[in-house]
This record gives C-alpha cells, structure tokens and sequence, in this order.
C-alpha cells in the first residue's frame, strides 16, 4: 500500500514536530523518505536547524561581580535568619 | 545549563552552603534576566524581579516539595514577579496562548501550483539555499545575532517568549509548559511559528548580505 506523499509545502509546517520527535512512526517515515528525494527540503531542515543554533548563541552574556555579590549578601542574610528561628 | 544532581543541591541549600547557592545563580541568574525582561520593559526591573525571585525562593526553601524540578520552580516564581511588576508599571497584557495565526511557515508562492507538475513542491527558482558555503564569521558575527534578536523581539507576544525559552534559555519542553501552564500541543505550535518566522527573516537577511 501506498501512503499519498509528502509534498514540500506540507513538509514545512511538520519540521518542529518533526524536529521535536512528536510525528506518527508512518509520518515520521513519509517525511524522512521526502527528504531523501527531495534537496529543497534537505536545505529547509538543515536552515532551521542553524537558525536553531545561531538563536542558542543570543544567551552569552556575564553576570557582574557585584550582582553576584549582591546575591550573596542575600544569602548570608537569610541564612542568618534561619538560625535566628 | 545543568545543574548537579539537584536533591544534594536542595540539602545544601538547606543546611546554608554558600557555594551550592553560588552554583545556582551562576547557572540561572543570567538567564532569569533575560526571562524577565521579556515581561517588564527594562533592566533595572528585571534585576527586581530576579531579585525578589531569589528572595521568594529562599523564603520558600524549607517548603519546597519537589513536585515540579527545582529549575521549574525558580522560573514559575520569576514569572509571576515579573508579571507583578510589569502590572505595576502599566505594562502587562494578557497573553493570548491559544491564538491561531494560521499563517503558512513558508510564502504559498515558493511552491508550485496545484495542476502542475508536482503540485506543492518547491519551485526550482525558489528552493531553499544551502547555507553550508556561508561562512561561520558571517553567520556568528555580532551583526547576524543582532539581526536574529530584531526578528525575535518582533514576532507576537506568546511566540516570542516561547521561543527563548526554548532556543535561548534552552529549557525544555516540559519545563516550557509548566512555568507558562500551557499544553504541550500549544507549545509546539507557537514554536514551530517562531522559528519558522525566525529562519525566514534570516534567509532574508544572508541573501542580502
């Protein structure tokens, strides 16, 4: 039996659940045996993908030593108080 | 970021161990601000917010039960002060999860039209690129991020805090719906409409540069 195929544009909008691990085993498998014919969509997945990445590098960023100290002092201030109970 | 084994972490805390109370905010501070901010307007409000979250947990410490991750928690706290706050300064609006913006991943007019040959399927003019040729200085360049951060800021309220959680905080899914009480179906799809907006204004943005 022939299940119909997968055309691209329907592709498209399966990429997350795709990506997620949430699709059917038997869409899952019409989905990977499109991409295996199908360069457009190769470069789809593999575009979102770096999207995916390049939107995990936009956290880089320190904290100050004195916000930290801040926090420790908040800290050492409860725990004060814990003993004081 | 992943934290050590978190119930040695909770003891620690518990019995006052400075530097247990130094990992965690090495591993959450950063990325609460950032969290914050997607509720209250600026810096200083989200540091407020983050540190009346850090109060709320140690004042909440010896209650805590563990139902929900420690990292689940500390995130649902800052939530709702940071919604406080934002309410506070006027600036809150209700979020509307559950909108469907139907609109389509890609432009329908990339494909080919119904009655051609392969109806649907990518026009060969309008196929995706292989971006493998561009180089990495190019796409981890300051200007790039920018240029992602622009196209995140600009997308619909609910898709663009559900996608730092996910792509920039990097929470999981799980934890996405909990600290935002939403389903998981509704997660997935204000994601799949953020990154699928995230990727067109990048493709966008590198067939200009």
């Amino acid at each position: 039996m022939n299940s119909p195929e997968l055309p691209c544009k329907e592709l498209v909008e399966l990429v997350t659940d795709y990506l997620e691990g949430t699709l059917s085993p038997a869409d899952h498998k019409r989905f990977e045996a499109h991409l295996h014919h199908c360069g457009g969509c190769r470069n789809y997945i593999a575009q979102m993908r770096t999207t995916i990445q390049l939107t995990g590098t936009l956290s880089e960023d320190d904290l100050s030593p004195e916000a930290e100290q801040a926090l420790l002092d908040l800290f050492r201030d409860w725990k004060r108080e814990q003993s004081a109970d | 970021m992943l934290l050590e084994d978190e119930l040695s972490l909770l003891e620690a805390l518990r019995d006052g161990d400075e530097q247990a109370f130094e990992r965690l905010i090495e591993a959450y501070q950063a990325s609460m601000v950032r969290v914050a901010l997607l509720y209250v307007p600026t810096r200083t409000l989200a540091e407020e917010a983050v540190q009346e979250t850090w109060i709320g947990v140690l004042k909440g410490l010896n209650r805590f039960e563990g139902r929900s991750s420690l990292k689940t928690w500390i995130f649902s706290i800052l939530m709702n002060r940071a919604k406080t706050i934002a309410q506070r300064e006027g600036r809150y609006q209700q979020i509307a999860w559950e909108e469907d913006d139907s609109e389509p991943s890609v432009s329908p007019t990339r494909f080919r039209m119904l009655g051609s040959d392969y109806p649907d399927h990518w026009k060969a003019e309008d196929m995706p690129d292989n971006w493998d040729a561009i180089p990495e200085e190019v796409l981890l360049n300051q200007e790039t991020r920018r240029y992602i951060q622009q196209a995140i800021n600009a997308l619909p309220e609910s898709q663009r805090i559900v996608i730092t959680l996910r792509d920039v905080e990097l929470l999981t899914s799980d934890e996405v719906c909990n600290i935002l009480s939403i389903s998981e179906t509704n997660q997935r799809v204000l994601l799949h409409r953020a990154r699928s907006k995230v990727r067109q204004s990048l493709e966008l943005y590198l067939s200009e540069s």
